[in-house]
């Protein structure tokens, strides 16, 4: 069941580049579709029609990652950041462009006076060229690269880069396949550049203007031997937000999501995340304001090419939005 | 109006949990509006139609929302962690009284560590992540009393100082509502050519989010809204900070409508009412900045009230600078000349 | 060319009325309908002859960052805050003109023989520095300025070196002056040419012109900085002066369309136009609020690099904005041709 996952996960798809990913996304909910087609910015929109109300599930496609933003004469890739790359996670890291050119992460300069003030001005991409143009001919400026990390699963738990979304996206395609039959208008919506600032959402939000909308998206989990202190834990469950940074979920949509859950004996447990934010965070105040919410995905290391999930808090998050898609808010 | 300000501010409504605000704000508005509503996001909308149903529209809004806590954990020992909701000062914690909105409302108090087994030692200010919500109760009866995701409010009674120096928490920005109800007392017996919406906004401290969604929904021709501004302390330097008692505040800038600012100087001096002048390069950090650019764009004004102490339990004010920003509203009420405004950038 | 006269005019954002009429009255022969929004953004629409349903929106912001006034001393200061970002170094003994009335004033700060050692090193604080206009007193200061008046710097446009132009606000009245030129010219899609406000205190004024035009495609037309000074690393050079028309892939705001793109930089080669990408990731500018609005826009960025860009003087090679002009007129011809592979259009 989780080739699926993997395959995703596998995927380069760097915010502003998530065309490889659409195409998946595509293949994989046509047969389920009533409706789908992509925006000017990319946004994949899945719609399953219904009665009334219109409910929208969003799931980002985009992962962080790199761009190259100049090339220097010994062949180096420069870049810049897409989203909140750790530098500390990144350097000497494998990242692949989306056109397929690999390269690592190296520092521009002695090593230890780059370690001293690490930033991107300081580091480049070495992908083995000799020189500017042989860097040009594998690689355009503006190209897009995602951080390289294997796909592992042991014990229960999954291992990889870019869980955060694709175990979102996952949990989306999955529940719009299983979901016999829906209640509402629903709008399952793929998103681009999430983490540059919920800049695909703010979009769709005008142009699909949802009664309702829920997130799908990863959380921070409290329970590492020395993290922060958070209630979340991996494998106690789906998480139902309750606030994070971008948005206080509305009482109507949390309420809805924890009824289901007892409804339909899913595991779950409430969350509360000081910062970071979602899709939903855009959502919520776009129009004359969208009641949102979020369920979430307890994920540790998350932005770096070793986030951790448990797949059943995964199936439980499946069979919350299935519900959600079944029965509606 | 003093006593419902004393009230209003000991009210509990933190940012996302204002709905319990609700009753409180519909009974005030009620006394002037033909009628109010509540949407969705729990922003209340007192109306006042015009006799003609397209005329233009006017906006006064003030937030009714505040900062406080919110619980993210349980400890084993029944111990609660919290996060701030809204921009808290963590100084002002230790010791805090408190009320947690559980299955029932429960008191506790803030405490931490003694000052040497914190991180920082004694010399730095604790960190919340070190502090802890206590309820005084078994770890089995918090369990069941308490989940994760409960509001935290502060407990906190007003007080007057002095006469008309009143202090509590929350006059950030329920004393802005006030100087609205206010208004709309002064203009009772009147008969304006707009339909008036009278806005308690919701989540102002999380980031003007109220604001932005009830702009772009009602749409209005102008805006006033209300805000509270830093009163002068010992402490607090000379750039716009203003004296308690020194009348309203009116912001100059790219966030306010420059016809709508003239105005108020105007009426001010007209009416006698005490001002000072502020200005701001951009962002104002009030619902200003929100409203500005909702919908197809709305002229804004934004009038403040000096409070000393801005976000903490003891904020402090001069009672008549929320009435002299009622009466300057009420006053720019009736000499709108919402043409001229409409024609400010056409020529 | 219009360059000269829009640079010496003031239009701190907040208050870009002197720009705006500049512009609406020299476009007015040239377009069919002429609105301005209660922000102050100026939209000209000029039907295609293409006779199709889709409408490109070119877009110059008018605005250029500045000063407020914020309080006035007892002694008959003024005291200010920036608006639009602002480094504090370029203000210390600028000359700068205040308010409607234009009054001249002067940024100070005590001498240099006054200053700490320790002072020295330090870079000045914007709440330390206040413009000296010659008053007296409180009273005295009044009767000229107001709390809430806008300053601009006072800078002449000056052609200097080799086809370079130094001035004030360049960044974007080279924006400005181009769409002024290609106003005159017919265009095939449908186009708004929308003069924003206050891009410099947040993208603020594009974001309600993307709304009420609802573009198919958009073009921001802008000034980007240019660092191509001595010692510095390649990698940190954004844009070369006199490297023709600069076309943004991605900055702080926005992930641009790369195919979009990929075809103007294409294009500008195939009609000898120099351009050039910039080759920085920093900033931002109107597109950033276009290109999520209105349910997402496509949209591009072509800029004309400037040095030392938000201070009193900044520079321009105007080779680098005949570019820009060339490569915009050549695509509202030809932008119906393109083989953009886009899903809108």
């Amino acid at each position: 069941m989780l080739r699926l996952l993997q395959e995703l996960c596998e995927t380069i798809a760097p915010s502003g580049c998530e065309e490889a990913m659409s195409l998946i996304v595509k293949r994989e909910l046509t047969p389920y579709a009533d409706d789908m087609y992509q925006d000017a910015l990319g946004n994949l929109i899945v719609y399953k029609k219904g009665n009334g109300k219109k409910l929208m599930l969003c799931a980002h496609m985009d992962e962080i990652g790199l761009v190259a933003t100049c090339f220097g004469e010994k062949g180096q890739v420069y870049v810049s950041a897409l989203g909140g790359v750790s530098l500390h996670a990144a350097l000497y890291q494998r990242v692949r462009f989306v056109g397929g050119a690999e390269g690592v992460l190296v520092p521009n300069g002695q090593e230890s006076d780059v370690l001293k003030e690490l930033k991107l001005g300081n580091l480049y991409v070495d992908i083995g060229a000799k020189n500017e143009t042989e860097a040009a001919e594998r690689i355009t400026l503006g190209e897009g690269a995602a951080f390289v990390g294997g796909f592992a699963t042991q014990g229960g738990y999954v291992i990889s880069k870019a869980l955060d979304n694709r175990a979102g996206c996952y949990a989306l395609i999955r529940a719009m396949q299983q979901a016999t039959d829906n209640k509402q208008d629903i709008y399952a919506v793929f998103t681009i550049s999430e983490e540059l600032g919920l800049r695909g959402a703010k979009a769709v939000a005008v142009s699909i203007a949802p009664d309702y909308a829920v997130a799908l998206d990863v959380t921070r989990t409290g329970d590492t031997a020395s993290g922060p202190k958070m209630s979340v834990r991996l494998g106690d469950g789906a998480a139902i937000k309750i606030m994070d940074h971008s948005m206080l979920a509305h009482p109507v949509i949390k309420d809805r999501l924890k009824l289901l859950c007892e409804e339909g004996n899913i595991k779950w447990q409430a969350e509360v995340l000081e910062k970071g934010g979602t899709d939903a965070g855009a959502v919520h105040v776009s129009g004359g304001g969208v009641p949102s919410g979020c369920i979430s995905i307890p994920t540790r290391y998350i932005h770096t090419p070793g986030e951790m999930i448990h797949a059943d808090d995964l199936e439980q998050v499946v069979a919350l939005t299935t519900a959600l898609i079944e029965k509606g808010i | 109006m003093m006593n419902t300000l004393f009230n209003l501010a000991a009210a509990d409504g933190i940012s996302g949990f204002e709905f319990s605000l609700q009753e409180q704000v519909c009974k005030l508005l009620s006394s002037y509006c033909t009628s109010v509503e509540a949407d969705v996001m729990g922003n209340v909308v007192g109306i006042i139609p015009a006799a003609d149903p397209k005329a233009p529209k006017v906006m006064l809004e003030a937030h009714i929302d505040g900062i406080g806590l919110m619980v993210s954990g349980i400890s084993e020992e029944g111990f609660l962690s919290f996060v701030p909701v809204g921009g808290v000062d963590s100084a002002i914690l230790s010791g805090t009284e408190v009320r947690v909105y559980g299955r029932e409302i429960l008191f506790g108090v803030i405490g931490a560590k003694p000052p040497h087994l914190q991180t920082g030692g004694a010399k730095e200010a604790t960190k919340i992540s070190e502090m802890v919500i206590d309820v005084g109760l078994s770890a089995e009866t918090v369990r069941k009393k308490i989940a994760v995701g409960d509001m935290v409010c502060f407990a906190q009674k007003t007080e007057s100082l002095n006469d008309l120096v009143v202090s509590g928490k929350s006059f950030d920005d329920r004393a802005g509502f006030i100087s609205l109800l206010l208004c709309l007392e002064s203009l009772k017996d009147k008969t304006l050519p707009f339909t008036l919406y009278v806005v308690a906004a919701v989540q102002e401290e999380v980031g003007l989010r109220g604001a932005a969604m009830v702009s772009e929904r009602l749409a209005p021709d102008c805006a006033f809204v209300v805000d509270v501004c830093h009163g002068d302390t010992p402490d607090g330097g000379s750039e716009s900070i203003f004296k308690l008692g020194s009348g309203a505040v009116i912001s100059f800038g790219p966030n306010i409508h420059p016809y709508l600012s003239t105005l108020a100087k105007d009426m001010a001096k007209k009416e006698n009412i005490a001002v000072s002048y502020d200005a701001d390069g951009g962002d104002t950090g009030t619902d200003a900045w929100a409203v500005q650019v909702a919908k197809a764009g709305i002229p804004v004004l934004l009038l403040s009230i000096p409070l000393r102490y801005m976000h903490t339990t003891v904020e402090t004010l001069h009672y008549d600078d929320v009435c002299a920003v009622g009466s300057l509203i009420s006053a720019m009420l009736q000499n709108l000349d919402l043409e001229a405004l409409a024609c400010t950038y056409q020529n | 060319m219009y360059l000269s006269e829009l640079t010496e005019l003031p239009g701190v954002s907040g208050n870009e009325n002197a720009v705006r009429a500049y512009i609406k009255e020299r476009i007015a022969p040239f377009c069919d309908n002429i609105e301005v929004d209660s922000m102050g953004n100026l939209m000209a629409y000029k039907r295609g002859t293409g006779n199709v349903d889709k409408t490109l929106m070119l877009c110059a912001h008018m605005d250029e960052v500045g000063l407020i006034i914020s309080r006035i001393t007892e002694d008959g200061f003024l005291k200010f805050k920036a608006v639009g970002s602002l480094d504090p170094r370029v203000l210390v003994s600028k000359r700068v003109r205040i308010g409607t009335g234009g009054f001249i004033g002067v940024i100070g700060r005590k001498a240099i023989h006054l200053l700490t050692p320790e002072e020295r090193k330090k870079a000045p604080v914007m709440k330390d520095l206040y413009i000296d206009i010659g008053a007296c007193n409180q009273e005295e200061a009044q009767k000229r300025v107001a709390v809430g008046d806008y300053v601009v710097f006072d800078s002449a446009y000056i052609p200097f070196g080799d086809g370079l132009v130094k001035a004030k606000a360049l960044d974007d009245r080279v924006g400005c002056s181009i769409l002024l030129e290609l106003i005159q010219e017919p265009c095939v899609w449908n186009c708004c040419f929308a003069f924003t406000v206050q891009e410099e205190t947040g993208l603020r004024g594009a974001r309600l012109c993307a709304r009420r035009v609802q573009p198919t495609m958009a073009l921001v037309l802008e000034a980007t900085t240019c660092s191509d000074l001595p010692q510095m690393d390649r990698n940190m050079v954004s844009t070369y002066l006199g490297g023709g028309a600069a076309i943004s892939l991605v900055d702080g705001a926005t992930s641009y369309n790369r195919e979009l793109a990929q075809t103007l930089y294409q294009l500008a080669q195939s009609h000898n136009i120099p351009v050039q990408f910039k080759q920085t990731a920093t900033g931002g500018n109107d597109a950033g609020s276009i290109h999520v609005s209105a349910g997402g826009v496509l949209t591009a960025s072509i800029s004309v690099p400037a040095r030392y860009i938000h201070s009193p003087s900044s520079v321009i090679s105007l080779a680098d904005y005949q570019a820009v002009c060339d490569l915009t007129r050549l695509w509202i011809q030809e932008v119906h041709h393109a083989k953009i592979i886009t899903r809108a259009l």
